[in-house]
C-alpha cells in the first residue's frame, strides 16, 4: 500500500460521506417519487455483479504465491462458494472456507 | 400526554427490535473482527481502521475499498469500486420510505446511517407483518435492531486491530478476504439472472486482467448488472 495519512482518510470520508448519502437518498431527498424500474433492477444486481469480479482473480491467482494458481486456495474458494449456496449462510460459509484452507495447509505441511 | 406515556409507547417495540438484533452479533462480531485484522495486516493505523467502521458502517465495501488499497488502485477507483457495493442500499432507502418518510428529518438521518442489511431486513419484515405499527413505533423498532450490533461492529474492528499486529504471516491472511467475499456474494446468487450477472463479472474481470487496477474491475460489474437486469426482463417476458 502506498498512500499518504492524507490519502487514506480522504478515502474514508469521501466513502463515509457517499455510503450515507446513498442510504439518505429516498429516505432523506428523493421521497415517494417513482424511480425507472430499469434503475431499481440495476441497483439489485450491484452485490453480485462487483464481488466476484473482483474475487476472481484473487482465486485464480493469488498474490501470495507470487501468481501461480494454488490448490489450497481454489479448495477452500470452492468450499466456500458451495457451502454459501447450500445453506445461505454468510457465516457458514466462511467457516468452512477457512477450516478447509487451514486444515489443507495443515495436512501439507505435515506431509 | 406526559413524557412518561410517550416512552411506554416506543419502549416496547425498541425492547422488541434490540430482542431481534441479538443473534446478528453472531455475524457482526467475527466480521469486524476480520475487517480489523486485515486492516492491520494491509498496513492502516488504528484511528483509519476504526474510521472505517464508524463512517462507513457497511462490511463488504469496508473489505471491497481495503482490497482495492492492497492493490494500489488510483483513489478514485478504490471509492468506486467500494461505493458500488453499496449502491444496493438505494434500494433498501427507498423500500423504507412508505414506512419511515413521516418521520421528522433526524430520525430518517439516523435510521440513514444504520441503514445496513441486517436492520434493514429485519426491520422491513416487522412493518409488513404489523401493519397497525406507528411512525414513532417504527423508528424505535429498528433503533433497537441496531442498538446491540453496532457497538459490536466498532469494538470488535478495535480487537482485531490489536490483534492483528500479532498474526504471523503462515496464516494465509491474504486468502481469507477472498473467503469472505465468496461468502456473502453466493447466499445472495439465487436466480438465473444473479447466475448469469455473476459469470458474467468473473469472465470480464479475468479477461480484462492486464488493465490498470480497478479498471477491469468497473467494466466487468457494468457489464454485469446489465446482464442481470437484462436476463430478468427476458425471463419475466417467457412467463407472461
Amino acid at each position: 500500500m502506498t498512500y499518504s495519512d492524507a490519502q487514506i482518510w480522504t478515502i474514508i470520508a469521501i466513502l463515509g460521506a457517499g455510503t450515507f448519502l446513498i442510504r439518505f437518498s429516498f429516505l432523506g431527498l428523493i421521497g415517494d417519487r417513482p424511480m425507472p424500474s430499469f434503475v431499481l433492477r440495476l441497483l439489485r444486481f450491484t452485490p453480485v455483479a462487483v464481488l466476484p469480479g473482483m474475487v476472481a482473480p484473487l482465486v485464480i491467482w493469488p498474490p501470495a504465491t507470487g501468481g501461480t494458481l494454488d490448490p489450497l486456495r481454489l479448495c477452500a474458494a470452492l468450499v466456500t462458494v458451495a457451502v454459501g449456496i447450500w445453506t445461505r449462510n454468510v457465516l457458514w460459509a466462511i467457516v468452512a472456507g477457512a477450516l478447509t484452507l487451514y486444515s489443507a495447509m495443515g495436512l501439507t505441511a505435515l506431509l | 400526554m406526559t413524557t412518561s406515556t410517550v416512552k411506554t409507547q416506543t419502549s416496547a417495540p425498541y425492547w422488541a427490535g434490540f430482542r431481534d438484533g441479538l443473534p446478528f452479533i453472531l455475524m457482526a462480531a467475527p466480521f469486524a473482527m476480520v475487517f480489523g485484522v486485515i486492516a492491520t495486516d494491509a498496513g492502516l493505523t488504528l484511528a483509519q481502521g476504526m474510521g472505517f467502521s464508524v463512517l462507513v458502517i457497511a462490511g463488504a465495501s469496508q473489505f471491497a475499498a481495503i482490497q482495492m488499497m492492497i492493490e494500489n488502485a488510483s483513489i478514485a477507483f478504490v471509492l468506486l469500486a467500494a461505493l458500488a457495493v453499496n449502491l444496493r442500499m438505494a434500494m433498501y432507502s427507498a423500500a423504507l420510505v412508505p414506512y419511515l418518510g413521516a418521520a421528522p428529518l433526524w430520525k430518517r438521518a439516523l435510521v440513514s446511517y444504520l441503514n445496513f442489511d441486517q436492520t434493514y431486513i429485519v426491520s422491513v419484515a416487522r412493518y409488513e407483518s404489523r401493519p397497525e405499527m406507528t411512525v414513532p413505533e417504527r423508528f424505535a423498532y429498528f433503533f433497537g435492531v441496531a442498538t446491540p450490533i453496532v457497538p459490536f461492529w466498532v469494538g470488535m474492528t478495535m480487537v482485531g486491530m490489536v490483534a492483528g499486529a500479532a498474526i504471523p504471516e503462515a496464516w494465509a491472511l491474504d486468502f481469507i478476504m477472498p473467503i469472505m467475499f465468496l461468502a456473502m456474494v453466493a447466499p445472495m446468487v439465487k436466480s438465473l439472472a444473479h447466475v448469469a450477472a455473476t459469470c458474467v463479472s468473473i469472465s470480464v474481470a479475468l479477461a480484462l486482467i492486464g488493465l490498470p487496477s480497478g479498471t477491469g474491475l468497473l467494466i466487468a460489474a457494468g457489464a454485469a448488472m446489465l446482464t442481470g437486469a437484462l436476463v430478468e426482463i427476458w425471463i419475466e417476458g417467457r412467463q407472461k
